[in-house]
């Protein structure tokens, strides 16, 4: 990393987003709250990786910070520019700095289009290019990201997975964007594969000095790509740190449990790893609960916890939601015992 | 230690509109009583079509077993009398898929559903039935499994209909369980649950596991021996002990490789480059030739038969038999 | 392979839809050349009334003296030309009406399905009739007509499409790269709503015929036009005597729309599945 404080291209302000629950003609309006004063920023270059579960509102933040969908609350900010509420027109142009890569390959492309006609699309909405010159540039996209020119006239229903990603990435650096979200780009694809779209990911953002907002489930994906990783749980982030810090040793108990709960692909380390299972399921998100949202999972649960919401706050360099964080020795390393008994559902 | 299923040269194929696929090319392992064996592939790498023929399961037409036998406890599933093989399907060798909510129907309870296999296959009355569906409720780990029980399959969530699936395949105290991908579709620390679920049960019941999957962490975790399949072949097969420290295919070599995610940090992975041959267009030679760094001119050519490289560890490959060990 | 060409190798396998196809072209050449080929007017008396088939006149002569099989070519004309007009009329109106609905949901959908449903819960043939009793049953009128009691079906299942295709991950990244709506109606979501929509389009034209030959039957037809109905309302009282009469025009609309019939199923089979490759 380079010495100069790097500018921050994107920034989520406090982000609240509730839908509300359909119920009878009599009930009282619910809501699920899917972001609950979400605050993180973005800096040029960089990869931030968003980590959770299902239901913690990581692929909902993406379509808060695209604007594909309207903040209940809160302030987004790209490129220094406040565009929470800002008008068609204004966004669209503002849409050529941020672009988005989906999850899966086989609905994020239009299967009636071709290649060409895909990647073509966003420059024909924002240059001003004669159709030879576009596809002059269709194809050097493709190249850039390993395709041949061959595919330009193929459809979707041609390409495999991993092809198809590389089109999807193609077309979100069509318009040179500064940052691109990727919302679990390579879950859907088989294993070898994902090692090639990641690649070329990292060499994209070398060469481009793209910014990532990289959303995954995948925890060694993530200790890999990451420069900074958020932890998300049931709407807020619970632990924001450097990707190296994590490595060391992560400060809140959710972000604990996450970690020891991924599959390590060597079984020395396996039979070694003591793990934390954590009890019970995630709560939804409709009616979290009272206190800090983790406390129905959370071994080392005090009263404290089900009183008083923990705030997002500065422990040893990283940002923590936790009553206990920074206290030393927390948390602790989890014992074989423990986790037999944390391994039983909630009731 | 004798073997639970014995699977000799079993081959199956596919009829589709632009031809025929040969999904699974004389394929043979066996599990031993009490063993956990993975398959490990890629999309098209044949894996589910084998859980499925065990039970000869494969919808037919389009599919059907072209060659091989599948020996459990002595007979041959794929001639067993249709009586026969439902007296085997979930009272011996029972199964567990991918989307628990695909598995189980929507408008039944769980008592019904786990009670049918009861009902089925040991002929309890109603009230032994009603007791023992709670009794396995308790066993997989589910709390207040009398009321659980009256609930249909939406009032739960994913990791909980997992678990009754697991009973639901537990109820008869099979022989062999078949668990196609089980934990893909959930959160990982679910997924840490419903693993630790079934090591423990396994332990408890005696009972042998073939597990699908892509997740080389959870063979690491789980199996003792893991079987890599390739375009419908077999490749390597080894103990998971030995397979992770010194691996012998290159393709193996290659999985391994781009599922190191931490030790690479900040350097690109070694990436296995191409994609899987459509399998109306197989390479001459050996299926992963063209996407192999230690590629022959011999590769190209033949095909590489299965061979042992040292006792227990058969590898299809010319590179890997060439070697010294 | 391309779209098109698995299309038409599925289509080709059923032999059904294949033999469907087949009578239709038939249908449809008479319809085109006959009046050319056979010039009688349908509604000259040519002969004495009651003549048999295969005599002086190849289907024979109906109450009136008139020759039957002129009014076979000249009435297919008039089924066929009602049938598809008001089954295309009835669904660009559906498909822009149901894309709105289901594109921009809230109020716009609210509104829209309001206006649907309420022309759904009348009995489509009852209001045909109303509808051409009051304005003066010409071609036109009818095929207007049927056109506006057909168009909700249209609108519901464009609607539907509409709504499943706009959750969609293709649409939501064009809206990411700023795509205006009409675009993105029309030229992203609409090929991939059309398949239902065309075998919905095409059974209706089935339906248009008949809802055409029972006004007709009724006397509701066009005055100036001999169709299939017309032909058996004229026949339904020698019923008895001179049975070919009713039965010679009815055996035509019931081939050509169980042909139309047969034609939509092998639509609807060869779009479905959509060709994927996994």
């Amino acid at each position: 990393m380079t010495g100069m404080p790097a500018e921050t291209v994107l920034e989520a302000i406090d982000l609240v987003k509730h839908y509300p629950v359909k119920h009878g003609l009599f009930a009282p309006a619910r809501h699920v709250h899917a972001l609950d004063g979400i605050s993180l920023d973005l800096k040029r270059g960089e990869t931030l990786a968003v980590v959770g579960e299902s239901g913690c509102g990581k692929s909902t933040l993406a379509k808060c910070l695209m604007r594909l969908e309207e903040p209940t609350r809160g302030r987004v900010v790209l490129m220094g520019r406040d565009i929470t509420r800002a008008d068609k027109r204004t966004l669209r142009v503002l849409r050529r700095q941020i672009q988005i890569v989906f999850q899966d390959p086989y609905a994020s492309l239009n299967p009636r289009r071709s290649i060409g006609t895909i990647v073509g699309d966003p420059i024909r909405l924002h240059e001003p290019l004669e159709r030879p010159a576009r596809r002059r540039k269709v194809s050097e996209l493709l190249e850039t990201v390993g395709l041949g020119p061959e595919f330009m006239d193929r459809h979707p229903h041609e390409l495999s997975g991993g092809q198809r990603q590389r089109v999807a990435i193609a077309r979100a650096l069509a318009v040179n964007p500064s940052i691109i979200l990727c919302d679990e780009p390579v879950s859907a694809l088989d294993v070898s594969i994902q090692a090639q779209v990641i690649n070329l990911l990292k060499r994209l953002q070398r060469k481009l000095g793209i910014a990532y907002l990289f959303i995954t489930h995948d925890l060694a994906l993530v200790q890999h790509i990451a420069d900074r990783i958020a932890v998300m749980y049931l709407g807020e982030i619970v632990e924001l740190a450097d990707a190296r810090a994590t490595r060391a040793s992560v400060l809140h108990p959710y972000s604990q449990a996450l970690f020891s709960a991924a599959p390590v692909a060597d079984p020395e380390a396996a039979a070694r790893n003591t793990r934390i299972i954590l009890s019970g399921d995630v709560p939804s998100p409709v009616d979290p609960p009272c206190g800090c949202r983790f406390h129905t999972r959370c071994s080392y649960r005090k009263d404290v916890c089900v009183a008083e919401a923990p705030a997002l706050g500065a422990v040893a360099g990283r940002l923590v939601r936790c009553h206990f964080a920074g206290k030393s020795g927390f948390p602790p390393a989890p014992t074989a015992a423990a986790a037999v008994e944390a391994g039983k559902e909630a009731p | 230690m004798s073997a639970v299923l014995h699977v000799e040269d079993l081959s199956v194929h596919f009829r589709t509109t632009l031809g025929v696929v040969k999904a699974v090319d004389k394929l043979s392992f066996a599990i031993g009583e009490g063993e956990t064996v993975a398959i490990v592939g890629e999309s098209g790498s044949g894996k589910s079509t084998v859980a499925l023929a065990a039970l000869r399961l494969i919808p037919d037409p389009p599919g059907k077993v072209s060659g091989g036998r599948i020996l459990f406890d002595g007979q041959d599933i794929l001639t067993l009398p249709d009586a026969a093989i439902r007296a085997v399907r979930g009272r011996r060798i029972a199964m567990i898929f991918q989307d628990p909510m695909m598995a189980l129907n929507p408008v039944y309870t769980v008592e019904r559903q786990i009670g049918e296999v009861l009902r089925l296959h040991l002929g309890l009355s109603k009230r032994e039935v009603i007791a023992e569906v709670v009794e396995l409720l308790r066993l997989v780990g589910v709390p207040a499994p009398e009321d659980r029980a009256r609930q249909y399959p939406h009032n739960l969530s994913g990791g909980m209909r997992q678990r009754v699936m697991i009973a639901m395949a537990l109820a008869c105290r099979p022989k062999l369980l078949i668990a196609d991908e089980p934990t893909t579709a959930l959160d990982v620390t679910v997924q840490a649950q419903v693993l630790g679920l079934i090591q423990s049960l396994k332990d408890k019941l005696g009972m042998a596991v073939l597990l699908i999957t892509h997740n080389l962490g959870i063979v690491a975790e789980t199996a003792h021996r893991v079987i890599v399949m390739y375009a419908g072949r077999k490749v390597e097969e080894d103990s998971v002990a030995r397979i992770f420290k010194d691996p012998r295919h290159p393709y193996t070599q290659g999985l391994l490789d781009a599922a190191k995610w931490e030790e690479t940090e900040g350097a690109l992975l070694r990436e296995i480059p191409g994609a899987v041959p459509s399998p109306f267009d197989m390479p001459k030679g050996c299926s992963f030739a063209p996407r192999c760094f230690a590629m022959l001119p011999l590769c190209r050519q033949e095909a590489p038969a299965l061979q042992e490289i040292a006792p227990q560890r058969p590898v299809a490959c010319f590179v890997a038999q060439k070697r010294q060990i | 392979m391309s779209f098109l060409r698995a299309f038409w190798l599925r289509f080709r396998n059923n032999r059904a839809a294949v033999g469907g196809a087949a009578v239709l072209s038939l249908v449809v050449l008479l319809a085109l050349i006959g009046p050319f080929v056979y010039p009688t007017d349908p509604f000259d008396m040519v002969g004495r009334p009651f003549m048999l088939p295969f005599d002086r006149y190849p289907l024979g002569t109906d109450v009136a003296g008139r020759d039957i099989l002129a009014g076979i070519i000249h009435g297919g004309r008039v089924s066929l030309l009602i049938g598809v007009m008001a089954s295309l009329a009835a669904t660009v109106v559906g498909v822009t009406l149901g894309a709105l609905a289901g594109y921009y949901g809230g109020l716009i959908d609210d509104v829209l399905m309001r206006f649907t449903e309420f022309f759904l819960t009348i009995p489509s043939f009852v209001l045909a009739v109303v509808l051409v009793a009051i304005f003066s049953p010409t071609v036109v009128n009818i095929t207007i007509s049927i056109a506006v009691v057909s168009w909700p079906s249209v609108a519901r299942l464009a609607r539907g499409e509409f709504i499943t295709q706009r959750d969609r991950d293709y649409v939501q990244g064009c809206r990411a790269i700023g795509m205006p709506d009409w675009e993105i109606i029309m030229l992203q979501i609409l090929p991939n709503a059309l398949p239902p929509v065309i075998v919905v389009a095409s059974l209706m034209v089935a339906t248009a015929i008949l809802t055409e030959s029972g006004l007709s039957f009724l006397g509701l037809g066009d005055p100036n036009r001999v169709s299939w109905g017309y032909m058996i309302g004229v026949a339904r009282t020698v019923l008895r005597v001179a049975w070919w009469m009713a039965a010679i025009p009815g055996s035509m609309i019931l081939l050509t729309v169980l042909a139309i019939n047969l034609v939509g199923e092998g639509l609807s089979d060869a779009l479905n599945p959509r060709l994927k490759q996994r």
